[in-house]
């Protein structure tokens, strides 16, 4: 079974139809899968839902699919750094659900592991637990939050052997690994696609059981804020 | 006289004890990091990141590797790397020892409002929910009064929470306040700022606090 496909394109082609809910791996703009992102603008795919920490810049990350309107509603944590999308969020042309970061995480988590629902302290006293079923455990309050299930999932990983098992690097893996775990197909967009039996198996973070689709990307990795110390003068 | 945002943060580190595993949110509290002197502090960053180091040399920069404010840093040797779902739960379930987060008010009761102001365009909470949810105690850093003048350590917070009853330390740039639970202990002022007499902070305060 061959699970390695050429491009983007190729590895969206059959899987995406408009009204989708789609699980965005990334933090900010670092390690998110930047030729999938484009792949869905070019195929017009609309009325989306994505469920991503954030929503890109102006002009790229999940930036480029608000410019087109492909976006639907958005389920993020923090959503600051993009005109385009304040515009779209105030003019009411887009559906928001903050979503605590952490709440987020373990959404996707839970909903890829089987549980459609748990309690969590955070957000309780809040706007976030409006609507939302309360119980208390041990004398303490806590809310109900749903697993999140995504039609599709698209993340960013540093390499991937040929059956789809995936590592990660440094802070770039995120939301990724549960993105992975949350998409009924996943497609990963990997820096480089190693020989089977090169990646140590005790140091896999994504197990191919999760992985349907995945090429080889080439990747711009823009940083947000760049931020250095002056070097020692000699 | 007051505090200056470096003295806060001298302050604040105070309040760090070796061992303490802490998460510093984005802004002023970042500046504790700078006066944890010889103290063994490890540094959380949710993105995913525990031992979180400086930030780079120019050149050195790693778009792989920055921290909940997007920006680059470096690792160390105690270093370790996680997914946010492991990130959020050590987080939420109460590993960390201290978080340091900024506010736009806190109640006498401990409430923190720190993430929206109704009518302006909203960001986000971000992980500041989760951290006040989870983390074992929480330090506040702000200005004692916004820009108009306003105390911003009142009675009730007027604007939407991102915690209730979760404040445990006060740091503002005129006093500290402290409370020794959170099971309706009132906060007592333990220290002003210099030239800051107990009358003008009361003056300047909407909150009421033990002397």
């Amino acid at each position: 079974m061959n699970k390695i496909y050429p491009s983007a394109a190729a590895a969206l082609a059959d899987v995406v139809k408009d009204g989708q809910t789609i699980a965005v791996g990334g933090f900010g703009l670092s390690g998110i899968p930047e030729a999938l992102i484009e792949a869905l603008r070019d195929s017009g795919v609309k009325n989306l839902t994505c469920v991503s920490n954030n929503a890109g810049v102006d002009g790229f990350g999940l930036g480029l699919l608000l410019a087109t309107r492909q976006i639907k509603k958005m389920i993020s944590s923090y959503v600051g750094e993009n005109k385009e999308f304040e515009r779209q969020y105030l003019a009411g042309e887009l559906e928001l659900e903050f979503t605590p970061q952490g709440t987020l995480a373990e959404r996707m988590r839970a909903g890829g592991a089987g549980i459609p629902g748990f309690y969590t302290k955070t957000g309780v006293g809040t706007l976030v637990a409006e609507g939302k079923e309360v119980k208390e455990f041990d004398g303490e309050t806590f809310i109900l939050e749903r697993g999140i299930v995504a039609d599709l999932a698209i993340v960013k990983a540093w390499k991937a052997d040929p059956f789809g098992n995936l590592v990660y690097r440094k802070t770039a893996r995120n939301f990724n690994p549960m993105a992975a775990t949350a998409g009924r197909v996943t497609v990963a967009e990997v820096e480089a696609i190693v020989e089977p039996g090169t990646l140590d198996p005790d140091c896999i973070h994504t197990p191919s059981v999760y992985v349907q689709r995945l090429f080889e990307g080439a990747f711009e990795k823009r940083i947000e804020q760049r931020t250095v110390r002056k070097r020692e003068a000699a | 006289m007051a505090w200056t945002r470096d003295e806060m943060a001298a302050r604040a580190a105070r309040e760090l004890k070796d061992g303490y595993y802490v998460n510093l949110g984005i802004g002023m509290p970042t500046l504790v990091a700078n006066h944890a002197g010889d103290l063994d502090i490890t540094l959380q960053s949710e993105n995913g990141m525990l031992g979180m180091g400086p930030f780079p040399y120019e050149g050195d920069e790693d778009p792989d590797l920055i921290n909940a404010g997007k920006q680059t840093v470096t690792e160390l040797r105690r270093t370790s790397y996680f997914s946010s779902a492991d990130s959020f739960a050590m987080i939420r379930g109460g590993h960390m020892d201290l978080s340091i987060l900024g506010a736009m008010e806190v109640a006498e009761n401990g409430d923190l409002a720190n993430w929206m102001v109704p009518g302006k365009m909203v960001k986000g909470m971000g992980g500041a929910m989760d951290l006040v949810a989870g983390t074992r105690r929480i330090v506040v850093m702000m200005e004692h009064v916004d820009k108009a003048g306003r105390p911003k350590f009142v009675a009730r917070c007027s604007l939407p929470l991102t915690g209730a009853n979760v404040v445990d330390v006060i740091i503002t740039d005129r006093a500290v306040f402290e409370r020794p639970d959170r099971k309706g202990s009132p906060f007592r002022l333990v220290e002003l700022a210099p030239g800051v007499t107990a009358d003008a902070l009361r003056a300047a305060t909407g909150a009421a606090y033990v002397e």
